[in-house]
């Protein structure tokens, strides 16, 4: 018994070396990578090279040039999110409570999106909201937008693109967490004199807050570092972090630039997601 | 201030002295009818058990007084006012969910003050404190119910409920999880409880024994119909139908024919039944048959057993010529099978009072009980019914 013990020691560390070297070789040397460009000399290019010469400087420049799209995109960000949990949270709830066998067959319906190319689907919002499309002349037909108002190339169609193409990622987590919850503690709540809204907020909310905070960072991580949507449906005005960084990298190649715009975006989001699971306070949950 | 809470306290009582009553009360699911036109009175401050099988209809009745569910004909009432259709966070009511239905985000302390805050009550504090006192779980107020073990969990689920002072308490299957020992202990303790705040509580379970532990009064329901209503004692010693004997204890049914009407030996009116060449008397009240074939029904318990030949120690309707084919030892009692000439076994238990014989299978004996002990049924009803349940 005690030599199987002996045997068995490591086997821990076996299981996990597949996933610590995955991790090793695509995040951590990337990452150290992107650290270091983020502090070569601004004065490098293409031709003569780059060299790290812990310019730091390179952060504070970069929050001075780009802090603009730094704050839309996560603006963006936050409000597509905040769409998408109001959206995702009624579309799960009611498959999760009233889906009754046609559950699996919505959720497919949930994730079919996914069986076309992200970029086709995007494109296809181009032709939805174009401004001669359905769309904009219905608006404009009952006067909520001008003659010559268009949804193309504004804040609006950037969101909504945001916002469809990352609903999923918020409606499988809700869904996940809300089809946990045993309805009888609803009743119970209902038999213990709360109202049905009321009992929604003290028991099926809180209940739900796990996936209610999967969902958002799911959904917020992805959209504020996206550049597609903010690139087909918006103009040069709507431009998000995520196409500053692609400029800089592809088109300029301020490589020092890019970097340092990339791990201040990391830092921020992360900053950012440790204060929402904080606040949740869903480390708390059972 | 304080006489105003003393007039609404008063005024509560007042109002709380009022009955359940259910009036041809109907559930009918898409495929089945759950409950079928049930009557039923609950007098304020008894303890009303529902005892029947698993889809007898006592959960959909239970559900239909709390609220959760809408019956589909019929009315409920409380004292006079009609709560048919009521809302269920409106209704006086309160149920003990069978798997406790604790909310797990919240604790223990919370768990209990639900009810008070949703209401906006005065002093949740000391009232929480004051019902956690009373189950015993004072200490444990700030733990999440996952931390609590399955009794502990049970007597929050009974004191969260409890604390509204609901007129009516309804507990569905309350001690279903419990292990035996803790399922008594239990027991005792709701009763205990009950006794002590004086409200109605209607218990539902499928436990004949905890029914009978607990209950002022048992209504047994099959199919969705109560079968026989009455105190503990009264239905276990004279069921009026083969289920509420089979269901309630065990009985022995023997097929008879009815003879007619007789005095008997001490004047009381007895029923004359023919069964397998003997003729047995039995009490009139105890008769739930008139003429034609009938069953003779005795519990275990009260057949009296002897060595063949020899005198048994109770005059009554004497068989002879059976014989022990089963012998279990319990402890307590000895459960004997006997084999009799017409081919039936007939269960006997006999106190293991030290002073009886201890019978080897294959001994001949003679069977007896006493007259006023025994029922008769109509042999229309299966013989077997609420038999397989248990």
């Amino acid at each position: 018994m005690a030599a199987g013990q002996e045997k068995g020691r490591f086997t821990g560390y076996w299981l996990i070396a597949p996933a610590a070297i995955w991790l090793g070789l695509f995040f951590v040397v990337p990452f150290y990578s992107l650290l270091s460009t983020s502090l070569y000399d601004p004065e490098g290019s293409v031709l003569t090279g780059y060299k790290v010469t812990f310019h730091v400087q390179n952060f504070s420049q970069a929050i001075q040039d780009y802090w603009h799209p730094m704050v839309r995109s996560l603006w963006y960000a936050g409000l597509a999110t905040l769409i998408c949990l109001v959206l995702g949270y009624v579309l799960a709830y009611a498959i999760a409570f009233k889906g009754g066998r046609w559950r699996n067959l919505l959720l497919v319906l949930v994730i079919a999106p996914f069986f076309t190319s992200f970029l086709v689907r995007t494109l296809s919002w181009k032709l939805i909201l174009a401004d001669d499309g359905f769309i904009v002349n219905s608006l404009q037909a009952v006067h909520l937008l001008g003659q010559d108002g268009r949804l193309l190339a504004t804040p609006v169609a950037v969101i909504a693109g945001l916002t469809y193409n990352f609903l999923p990622f918020m409606v499988l987590p809700l869904y996940a967490s809300l089809e946990k919850i045993d309805i009888r503690l609803v009743e119970a709540s209902s038999d213990l004199y709360a109202s049905p809204a009321r009992g929604f907020f003290k028991v099926t909310w809180p209940l739900s807050l796990p996936g209610v905070v999967a969902g958002t960072l799911l959904t917020f991580i992805p959209a504020a570092g996206d550049y597609i949507n903010a690139t087909l449906l918006g103009s040069p005005n709507q431009r998000m972090v995520g196409n500053v960084i692609q400029d800089l990298f592809t088109t300029t190649g301020d490589y020092a630039a890019a970097g340092a715009l990339s791990v201040i975006l990391m830092a921020v989001i992360v900053a950012m997601v440790m204060v929402w699971v904080r606040t949740s306070g869903t480390e708390d949950l059972v | 201030m304080s006489q105003v809470v003393d007039q609404r306290e008063t005024g509560r009582r007042a109002v709380g002295s009022r009955s359940l009553r259910l009036t041809q009360l109907t559930k009918e699911f898409a495929t089945f009818t759950a409950v079928k036109s049930l009557d039923l009175e609950i007098p304020q401050g008894s303890f009303f058990a529902l005892l029947g099988p698993s889809g007898c209809g006592k959960t959909t009745t239970l559900r239909m007084v709390a609220g959760l569910e809408t019956p589909t004909s019929g009315t409920i009432h409380l004292g006079d006012t009609d709560v048919t259709y009521e809302k269920p966070y409106r209704r006086p009511v309160n149920t003990v969910f069978q798997n406790y239905a604790l909310f797990p985000h919240l604790d223990i302390f919370e768990n209990v003050a639900f009810g008070l805050r949703r209401r906006k009550s005065k002093e949740v504090d000391k009232q929480v404190k004051d019902m956690l006192d009373l189950v015993e779980l004072e200490s444990q107020a700030r733990k999440k119910p996952a931390q609590l073990s399955g009794g502990q969990q049970q007597r929050v689920a009974l004191a969260r409920a409890l604390i509204n002072r609901p007129e009516v308490l309804l507990l569905d299957e309350p001690l279903g999880a419990l292990d035996l020992k803790l399922r008594r202990a239990m027991q005792i303790e709701i009763k205990r409880i009950q006794t002590e705040v004086g409200l109605t509580f209607v218990h539902v379970t499928h436990d004949q024994e905890e029914a009978m532990t607990m209950a002022d009064t048992i209504a047994v329901m099959n199919a969705g119909v109560i079968e026989q209503m009455g105190a503990p004692g009264e239905l276990y010693e004279n069921p009026r139908t083969t289920f509420v004997a089979n269901f309630l204890g065990q009985s022995n049914l023997i097929a008879g024919t009815i003879v007619g009407r007789d005095t008997g030996y001490d004047g009381q009116d007895v029923v004359k039944v023919e069964m397998q060449g003997t003729i047995v008397s039995i009490p009139a009240d105890r008769a739930h048959a008139d003429s034609g074939a009938g069953w003779v029904g005795v519990r275990p318990e009260k057949v009296l057993i002897a060595r063949a030949g020899e005198p048994i120690d109770a005059p009554g309707n004497h068989m002879t010529g059976g014989v022990i084919s089963d012998v279990s030892f319990v402890g307590v009692s000895t459960q004997y099978l006997v084999r009799m000439p017409w081919g039936q076994e007939l269960m006997a238990f006999e106190q293991n009072t030290g002073a009886r014989e201890l019978f080897a299978p294959g001994t001949a004996v003679d069977v007896s009980w006493r007259p006023e002990y025994a029922f008769l049924l109509d042999a229309s009803q299966d013989a077997k019914a609420g038999i397989e349940e248990e």
